[in-house]
């Protein structure tokens, strides 16, 4: 079946499914956003604890689906894999290690003995939650803005040094952290808004979700309070992104020769000319309102829904339009020929149909996950329920 | 290659061994412990006796314990390949990309979605639904370890692929090869059991432990006896599996065998080393020994000495105790009659290869295609010795790996499997005659246990990794190809600080698990 396919068509086919990890991924962060708001949400150390247990009986989900879509993007297109991580070494450091500090601190905070503390793993929770999510954004608003790096992959044949014979070399000594001060085309601006937007996403997402999720009138009272405050920021900053990102150069591939160069609003022709990328869009960004109407003027526990639909499908696009229509995904600004596109990084023709039909897997597996979803989340979480788990955080 | 960062390929190894050690102190509880949960709650579930519901409660606050700090362990290594490795995840990452996503598609979601329900369903769900997710836990992270066995047996043995000229790397040609890998499925299975027998050796400390102090005897008794019967089974399998490793070795990696067994110069009819050291630690320097080892300032005059089995080593290797085991010797310099190339020949083969590349490039550029046809065919001759070219003009030591250190991790790992092999059923026997309160010496082996068990455990991976050093895919690439272009003081910072958060949170976990141990079954 898959077999059969173009080649062109696979690498289309795991670039949606590449950008549909990436939109639940985004969606899933609101268990770091939760991880934020501990503090600016309870009274007291109970309450705090119902709201560590809102968000911590979902952890395991973002998580896994960061290295689901780390294996994924290996699979699919491991030049972006090698290059990325080899390269921006400090960023996804940086991530991977507030996800490290995140799974343990969930278990052991409460725990007796503990050795570090329960104000610690808290601080870790929080670092997670702040880092994880920005960094996150940062480091996809690069494959608009671009890196310092360099690809030739005939580098392996080289005998002079080991260093010579590396593939992927990254320009700089930041590796990648220069992202937050490149100041040509007021990259580091673009990246941190991105950054920001993801965070503040995230943390909405977690209001709506606790939200849907206690009962405790002092919590809701303060969950209410930061909704809006939180739905304008994240529109602000959000919109300031996209608006802007319609307006830069981008980084066009020619089809013919497979040269890539500077296009003037790129992006905003990459919606105009393929149309699915726009309607996209439209469904994501129209589903985010509707979320937010529903959550600032109506209250209602749905909100959480629509807004998590909208940010998984907002999320496609933008990867659509990083990629598809003759982009290139993954732009060097050091040397545009190094830049990397979906044609020049895919796995083969063969491995891509193989994980092809690896992939008609993941309609089950969303089966299962909705169906634990609903059996957990059937009770409201509240001091008095917590009590009575033999197993909590 | 004239130039090698050796700091910065010596330090990325580090850390990646540091990673995966750690990581593994953890996973072979998981993988064995939850099959163990899985049985416990089949037991209450059938008989309704919530005896054994408040066992397994108690097993199930250790597994949750150790499980989060199992997966923050984890994380580091699924992308590890590409912050540290970038050049070998571009080179294979066709083949080797795959098994690690199929991994986390079938066998991560289906773990995380089911831990959950297994930790907080209880409450929310149905008995039997309930029971079905501690299934589902247990098959979900025995699958993953399925997935990065083979990507891992793959890389002891490259097969099913072909390189392709044109995209310069290695692409897959066979799934099913791949998977069905002789040496990943070898692997597979002996991994998995021995994680079972350390399950076993964990739940058993346990038991025992809370024995000497007079505490829940019933319930630690029960435990105990589930124990024994599947840490057998385990060790069983680990043994036979084993074997069937020493073999694959013997036919695959020739030189980690040779270094395992400290062998010199290969013979037919060789012994097996039973019990020895390595000649050159006997002058209380082992540490020296090690530490030189590590560096790749190995001595091509290794002799062992100890006890030994007359031609057990050709029947380990081969089934034929006439059988010719070459030594180290033998391939580093060759053996004509035995039809082994040097590595100066192997070395010469693999420049040639490499070289044919880098014109087939050129002519290809230059649009010369019979010449580059030409190339292209030269280089596929020599393809099987590529990575050996990468050592033109290298001192041939860095081709031979840390044989202190295979010798020693793999005997340590056989001497204490063995003991294990009666272990169990001295176990099942005195809790069965119901006698084992009184022997105290054998509860206070019992608790012991669990630290040969960890030994045991790092030291087959030490055997399987350092041995096939210097290779990161067997013939084909070597370490010092395969790093990232990175910074050493880089790779150093990260290395450290991974060794000081896991050592912390290893820490908390051993005192929140005693704690939690101490407490007892009524907690």
């Amino acid at each position: 079946m898959f077999e059969t396919l173009s080649y062109e068509t696979l690498q289309i086919y795991w670039w949606i499914i590449i950008s549909l990890l990436g939109g639940f991924l985004v969606f899933l962060l609101f268990v770091q956003g939760g991880q934020t708001l501990m503090d600016r949400l309870s009274n007291n150390e109970s309450e705090k604890t119902v709201i560590v247990n809102i968000t911590g009986h979902k952890w395991e989900f973002t998580f896994t689906t960061l290295v689901v879509f780390g294996g994924a993007f290996f699979a699919s297109f491991p030049l972006f894999y090698s290059t990325s991580f080899g390269g921006a070494y400090w960023v996804w450091y940086a991530i991977l290690f507030a996800f490290i500090l995140q799974a343990v601190s969930y278990e052991y905070r409460k725990k007796k003995n503990n050795v570090l503390g329960s104000k610690t793993f808290e601080t870790f929770l929080k670092f997670n939650g702040f880092a994880a999510p920005f960094l996150l954004g940062v480091a996809v608003s690069t494959m608009f803005t671009g890196s310092l790096f360099s690809v030739n992959k005939a580098n392996i044949v080289h005998l002079g040094s080991n260093y010579e014979a590396v593939i992927s070399q990254w320009q700089t000594p930041w590796h990648g952290l220069e992202a937050l001060w490149t100041l040509e085309h007021l990259a580091f601006l673009q990246n941190i808004l991105l950054g920001l937007s993801v965070l503040v996403l995230a943390r909405l997402n977690a209001l709506l979700y606790i939200r849907k999720m206690t009962d405790n009138k002092n919590i809701l009272a303060k969950v209410d309070k930061c909704v809006p405050r939180h739905s304008i920021l994240f529109l602000v900053l959000f919109l300031t992104w996209f608006i802007r990102l319609l307006f830069i150069d981008g980084f066009a591939v020619n089809p013919f020769n497979n040269e890539v160069y500077l296009q003037a609003h790129k992006y905003f022709n990459n919606l105009v000319e393929n149309p699915i990328s726009l309607i996209i869009l439209l469904l994501g960004l129209i589903s985010v309102l509707y979320g937010l109407y529903k959550a600032n003027f109506k209250k209602e526990e749905k909100a959480f829904w629509y807004l998590g639909v909208g940010t998984i499908l907002t999320v496609m696009a933008v990867f659509f339009m990083a990629a598809f229509n003759n982009t290139a995904y993954y732009p060097s600004t050091f040397d545009l020929q190094s830049s990397i596109t979906l044609a020049n990084s895919a796995s083969s023709h063969y491995t891509l149909s193989v994980m092809a039909y690896v992939s008609l897997m993941v309609p089950f597996v969303l089966a299962y996950i909705i169906w634990a979803w609903r059996a957990m989340d059937s009770h409201k979480l509240n001091e008095k329920e917590l009590e009575q788990e033999t197993e909590k955080y | 290659m004239e130039h090698v960062n050796w700091e910065l390929v010596d330090w990325s190894r580090a850390q990646f061994a540091l990673t995966a050690l750690y990581h593994w102190i953890f996973v072979p509880l998981t993988l064995g412990l939850s099959f163990m949960l899985a049985i416990m709650e089949t037991i209450y579930v059938k008989t309704g006796d919530e005896k054994w519901l408040k066992i397994e409660k108690f097993w199930l606050r250790l597994f949750g314990i150790n499980f989060a700090i199992g997966v923050a362990t984890g994380i580091i290594l699924e992308f590890e390949f590409g912050t540290n490795w970038s050049n070998y995840s571009w080179f294979v990452g066709d083949i080797f990309g795959a098994p690690l996503a199929i991994e986390g598609i079938m066998a991560f979601f289906m773990e995380s979605t089911f831990v959950a329900i297994m930790f907080f369903g209880w409450n929310k769900i149905s008995k039997k639904a309930h029971l079905t997710a501690t299934w589902l836990t247990a098959i979900g992270t025995n699958l993953s370890a399925l997935w990065i066995l083979t990507a891992n047996g793959w890389m002891q043995n490259p097969v099913g692929m072909k390189f392709n000229p044109d995209t310069m790397r290695n692409e897959m040609e066979n799934f099913w090869e791949v998977l069905f890998n002789p040496v990943a499925v070898n692997k597979f299975v002996h991994t998995i059991t021995s994680a079972y027998t350390f399950s076993a050796l964990f739940v058993i400390a346990v038991s025992a432990y809370l024995l000497l102090k007079g505490k829940d005897k019933v319930y630690a008794k029960y435990s105990m006896l589930i124990a024994s019967v599947f840490g057998f089974i385990g060790i069983v399998a680990t043994i036979i599996t084993g074997d069937g490793s020493a073999k694959q070795v013997a036919k695959y990696q020739p030189m980690k065998l040779a270094a395992m067994e400290g062998l010199r110069t290969g013979s037919r009819g060789a012994p097996l080393i039973a019990i020895g050291k390595p000649k050159h630690t006997t002058d209380k320097d082992l540490t020296k020994a090690i530490a030189d080892d590590f560096k790749g300032n190995n001595q091509l005059d290794v002799e062992v000495e100890g006890f030994e089995i007359p031609y057990g080593l050709s029947v380990l290797a081969f089934n034929d105790p006439n059988a010719f085991v070459p030594g180290v010797n033998d391939l580093v310099y060759g053996n004509e009659k035995e039809g082994i190339p040097s590595y100066a020949e192997r070395i010469k083969s693999g420049k040639i290869s490499i070289e044919a590349l880098a014109n087939y490039k050129k002519a290809k550029k230059a649009g010369n295609n019979d010449e580059a046809e030409q190339y292209l065919k030269t280089f596929k001759e020599h393809f099987k010795d590529f990575g050996y070219g990468y050592f033109d003009g290298h001192d041939m030591n860095e081709l031979i790996p840390p044989i202190t250190i295979s010798f020693m991790s793999f005997h340590t790992m056989v001497i204490l499997g063995t003991w294990f092999l009666i272990f169990f059923p001295l176990i099942f026997w005195s809790v069965m005659k119901n006698n084992i309160e009184k022997k105290k010496w054998l509860l206070r082996l019992g608790v012991l246990g669990i630290l040969l068990g960890l030994i045991t455990q790092e030291a087959g991976w030490i055997t399987a990794e350092a041995g096939r050093m210097p290779w990161v895919i067997q013939d084909l690439m070597p370490t010092m190809v395969a790093v990232s272009h990175i910074e050493t003081s880089g790779v150093m910072i990260t290395f450290f600080l991974f060794f000081i958060t896991f050592t912390a949170l290893l820490i908390a976990e051993l005192k929140i698990m005693s704690t939690t141990i101490k407490k007892g079954f009524n907690n």
